[in-house]
């Protein structure tokens, strides 16, 4: 066991349950949005991000489910991964990468609704 | 000095049940939608490099490897937000029972096939089939 996660289990638990909870609609919206859009299409698809509504969609679901799949991963990384120095580098690792992933979806999101691209 | 006993894992425990499998599923979906989440942010910055730059990945779009991986994309979300609302049950103390918990693992197989399903119905809708 490591003691990071029992010293931050708590909050682990909630914040997974938590994203998990928001990313129920939110990724029912994003789906369905998804399965109806022209994806070839540059238009109809920045003309979709460029909806407020469909943009706040798109950002918070990049967010939780960012941190929703980091406290994911941790868990698992947590469950196979033995060697302690290791194992931290992992969660770091793997943490690093979903914070520029959520960060660089944000700006995107927020470049294509801002008109910034067309 | 005795040797202490060092505990079992579940696998070696417990009689084979489906409802593993299930629970093993939810890990491996949530993996591969995490990779998901990967790619639907590159596609985000494609879009957001302009036309020129969201041209040049069509191409990987309009794929039927990528047809593919969406699908498996497609079910794994489905398969992880119904079985992930059966996991909140369990958190609220909901469905523990044995064969509670191999019913809902039926329903959950279900409905993720029948979302699965119904989005890609949608989807071919829209677009007048496959072209």
């Amino acid at each position: 066991m490591s003691a990071g996660a029992i010293k931050s289990g708590v909050s682990h638990w909630r914040w997974q349950r938590l994203t998990a909870l928001a990313l129920v609609p939110l990724g029912l919206c994003l789906v369905f949005s998804l399965s109806r859009l022209d994806v070839l299409d540059y238009g109809s698809v920045s003309d979709w991000l460029a909806r407020p509504l469909n943009a706040l969609v798109v950002a918070l679901f990049v967010l939780f489910s960012s941190l929703h799949s980091q406290l994911g991963l941790q868990v698992v990384i947590e469950d196979y991964v033995h060697d302690q120095r290791v194992q931290r580098t992992a969660v770091r690792l793997a943490g690093f990468a979903h914070v520029v992933i959520a960060a660089a979806g944000v700006l995107a999101v927020i470049r294509v609704a801002g008109g910034g691209a067309t | 000095m005795t040797r202490r006993e060092r505990p079992l894992s579940p696998f070696l425990i417990y009689r084979f049940d489906y409802t593993m499998v299930l629970s093993f599923a939810h890990r491996v979906t949530g993996v591969l939608l995490a990779g998901g989440g990967l790619v639907l942010v590159a596609w985000l910055l494609a879009l957001a490099c302009g036309p020129d730059a969201y041209a040049r990945v069509d191409d990987i779009l309009d794929s039927w490897l990528f047809r593919l991986l969406l699908l498996g994309w497609l079910f794994s979300f489905c398969f992880h937000l119904a079985n992930g609302i059966r996991h909140l049950a369990w958190d609220l103390g909901y469905g523990f029972e044995k064969s509670h918990a191999r019913l809902s693992g039926w329903i959950v197989v279900m409905v993720a096939a029948v979302m699965t399903a119904g989005f890609v119905w949608v989807a071919l809708e829209r677009h007048g089939g496959m072209s």
